[in-house]
């Protein structure tokens, strides 16, 4: 039996609402599936589960808010024992150890059933097939059930806005409509309690090289020549691929700290999203090491769009093991970042601009970019930094070989 | 089309990407991107959305043409007009 | 479409017992009053003339009695026809129906097949009282090893005998003597049916009436009546009581998510009550309100009109009990 439990997205995050399961009591599930709808404060996040096995009992109610760590639901593998599972399926923060009495209270509050509605079997069924609250509804069929005709109706009215929406939207496509989101107040307590946390506990030590890119530059402008404009790739998507195969060669950059370090299998860059209402995402590229940078740039495309509407999935912002932030492009020159717990480093890029830079006795003009590496130093030493922005600088002198 | 209705097109499209500001009264010669706090993820959607809805293929050394809406404008009208 | 002719259940009933004699020197018929006397419902009058009393065989009044003799003919390679007068009768023959014709085939390894008929008056509302009117066709569907039909219509009147007359297993046919006199039409051509599987007599998309024997007019009548009211019934004769034909009436239930089952026999432990259970057995999911019935009224049928009128469902108890259900 596997406890599925609040998964941890962030290290600003201490609870969530579990807003909607996604599968019924007694669906099979595989790795990858998604399983519910938790809102948090970077908005409503999609669940994956990381198991494979039988959806056997949901132990938190849809509408419920709970701290990370509280057991969901009941996943049956076909074994006795119980196993954890966060959603990420990695040790990111064990949540609290509540004493055994303490868990059975959780549980039986959770299991107790309400008032019995009444509802014909085909109005149940159709209603659980289009995610209607039938809670909400008041039935016209015998002694009061919700039958087949009220269900439709209340589809028909949720679906009606949607479609207005759609409509309007097709007719003004071009006023984009404000995606719905966590209100800025939750964000920015989030980033707060985050990046405090951060400054708080992990002892940043920094460091700093100029790069040239005129290499990297040339490369992207020659793979863009013959692109189609949505094809194109933009300088960033070669700094991600960049930072996946140094991380690969300084693996302990590629980890958390939390008690011990603690190297992490797969490269995942978290990328830092800014939104225009103010805060940040930062969704991970998973696997980012073994991604083109075509297949990197393909993901960026699907990401920020998603990111930007609150909508993205449970495993891209609890599995970043590495963070980049950018906030450099149009603005400053540097960016020195705060570490991102439970992990042990952020790369800064700041703005590519054209610099005098000196090389073999020349002088030119030449397009740079500063960066920045902030390193946790209870993990790491300033040698592996510096190691790290040197394997950095050598790829982006070699493009071609990314 | 006529430049107004180019310059109508253009404040659709800027205003799809940043839909909290108001493109209509970016001055002349003010970059847009540093008006509008345009990223390159979104200047990048800006071309492509160009590209769908004008069909004009803006090529990336031509980039710095369109930096703000007089060059912009000038830019499109006369891509149009080939 | 061929031509339609008009004929009475009583007649159609009589050709088509004439038509298996005439086709298969192995048939007779046997039963009480079905030679002199032509029938105690006329159903063979005539046909003592036209065959002869070897194959037209007046029975003395034991049901037990001819009904082995007729049990003992199959098995001796003969096709037996055999009519209970009325279902109340048939009890006197329960213990050579059940002990014998339904488990020689099983009692003898596979070796000797019971291909008899008997055929059965049966039904209410002919003021016969509790002596000659009851619907136990439960207790025969109860049966492994029985076909059981129920007569509901006019087409099944002239088929279903000639159909049963081909089966190697013991069947047991319904027939209800209150129609013996009612008029329909049917294609001049009909002959052979289908006996495995229940019909679908009218297509609609509101509720389910599933019936058979003397229930079927009857809901033919009342969707006709609901049609104009604009509630579309689909109404299924289950024809086929053993072994039951789930998979129409389960379409069907699955079509319009409702269900009113209406029968004459008492409502405990009936054909309803199995109907029932499938459908919440294998279409529950698809049910939008509970499955309602109409059955007999647990009385000994009363002799008085009025009384054993109102011991049946009638189209009018139909008619309010779909409003009910559609309407709540």
């Amino acid at each position: 039996m596997i406890k599925f439990q609040m998964p941890n997205l962030g290290a600003d995050m201490e609870a969530g609402t579990l807003v909607e399961w996604r599968k019924q009591l007694g669906e099979f599930l595989h790795r990858g599936d998604i399983i519910a709808d938790v809102e948090t404060q970077k908005g409503l996040i999609e669940i994956e589960v990381f198991e494979e096995g039988t959806l056997e009992k949901f132990l938190v109610k849809e509408g419920e808010k709970v701290p990370v760590g509280t057991v969901l639901a009941l996943i049956n593998d076909g074994k006795s024992e119980v196993t954890e599972s966060t959603v990420s399926g990695e040790e990111i923060q064990k949540p609290e150890i509540h004493p055994i009495e303490d868990r059975k209270e959780i549980v039986h509050e959770n299991t107790e059933l309400g008032e019995r509605i009444k509802i014909s079997p085909l109005a149940r069924k159709i209603a659980e097939e289009n995610r209607i609250d039938i809670s909400l509804l008041k039935g016209t069929g015998p002694e009061g059930s919700i039958v087949k005709k009220d269900i439709e109706k209340a589809i028909s009215e949720v679906k009606k806005p949607i479609k207005d929406a759609e409509k309007e939207a097709d007719k003004t496509k071009e006023i984009s409509v404000k995606p719905s989101g966590p209100t800025s107040d939750a964000m920015r307590m989030a980033v707060a309690a985050a990046m405090s946390k951060s400054n708080r506990e992990i002892p940043h030590y920094y460091l700093e090289k100029r790069m040239d890119m005129s290499k990297a530059m040339d490369w992207v402008k020659e793979a863009n020549k013959d692109r189609p404009v949505q094809n194109r790739l933009l300088p960033v998507a070669v700094l991600i691929k960049a930072v996946a195969k140094a991380l690969d060669e300084v693996p302990d950059l590629n980890a958390t700290w939390e008690n011990g370090l603690h190297r992490k299998n797969e490269i995942n860059i978290g990328f830092v999203i800014s939104l225009r209402s103010g805060g940040i995402v930062v969704p991970a590229i998973l696997q980012s090491d073994s991604k083109t940078v075509d297949e990197i740039m393909e993901t960026i495309n699907d990401i920020i769009p998603r990111a930007r509407a609150f909508k993205l999935r449970s495993s891209e912002l609890s599995q970043s093991t590495f963070t980049i932030t950018n906030i450099g492009e149009g603005g400053a020159d540097k960016v020195f970042g705060l570490i991102y717990p439970p992990q042990v480093g952020i790369v800064g890029f700041g703005e590519i601009s054209e610099q005098p830079f000196a090389e073999e006795g020349m002088l030119g003009i030449r397009p740079v970019v500063d960066v920045t590496l902030a390193a946790d130093h209870r993990a790491t030493d300033g040698l592996i930094g510096s190691r790290f922005l040197a394997a950095l600088n050598r790829h982006l002198q070699n493009p071609e070989e990314l | 089309m006529t430049e107004e209705e180019i310059k109508t097109t253009i404040f659709q499209l800027l205003q799809r990407i940043a839909p909290e500001t108001d493109p209509s009264r970016l001055m002349p010669e003010e970059n847009i991107r540093e008006a509008l706090n345009i990223d390159s993820f979104d200047a990048l959607q800006f071309i492509v959305a160009i590209n769908e809805k004008l069909n004009v293929d803006i090529p990336e050394e031509d980039y710095g043409k369109t930096s703000n809406l007089k060059s912009l404008l000038a830019y499109l009208t006369k891509k149009l007009k080939e | 479409m061929s031509e339609m002719i008009k004929i009475t259940y009583r007649e159609a009933i009589k050709q088509a017992i004439r038509d298996v004699m005439q086709n298969d020197e192995r048939v007779f018929l046997m039963g009480e009053d079905v030679g002199n006397y032509g029938g105690a419902f006329a159903v063979s009058k005539g046909l003592l003339k036209e065959f002869g009393s070897d194959r037209i065989m007046d029975v003395p009044l034991s049901e037990s009695g001819f009904t082995g003799a007729g049990i003992g003919a199959a098995l001796a390679g003969m096709r037996p026809i055999v009519e209970v007068m009325t279902v109340n009768f048939s009890l006197l023959a329960m213990d050579q129906i059940v002990n014998n014709a339904s488990t020689l085939l099983h009692m003898s390894g596979g070796q000797l097949n019971v291909p008899l008929v008997i055929r059965m008056g049966c039904g209410i509302g002919r003021q016969l009282a509790a002596q000659h009117s009851h619907s136990w066709e439960p207790f025969f569907a109860h049966v492994p090893g029985l076909i059981v039909l129920s007569v509901g219509t006019h087409e099944d009147a002239r088929g279903m005998l000639i159909s049963a007359m081909q089966s190697l297993d013991p069947v047991i046919l319904f027939e209800y003597t209150f129609m013996l006199n009612l008029e329909k039409e049917i294609p001049a051509d009909s002959g052979t049916v289908e006996i495995k599987k229940a019909k679908v007599l009218r297509e609609g998309n509101d509720i389910s009436l599933i019936t058979y024997g003397a229930g079927v007019y009857k809901c033919l009548e009342a969707a006709e009546v609901l049609g104009q009211e604009g509630i579309e019934v689909e109404v299924i004769d289950l024809r086929v009581l053993r072994p039951m034909d789930e998979e129409t009436f389960l379409t069907s239930v699955k079509k319009t998510h409702r269900a009113l089952v209406v029968e004459e026999a008492w409502k405990s432990v009936s054909i309803s009550s199995e109907v029932v259970s499938r459908i919440m057995e294998k279409a529950f999911f698809d049910l939008d309100a509970p499955v309602e019935r109409l059955c007999g009224v647990e009385v000994p049928i009363p002799y008085p009109k009025h009384l054993e009128d109102a011991s049946i469902p009638q189209v009018s108890d139909i008619l309010e009990k779909v409003n009910k259900m559609l309407k709540p």
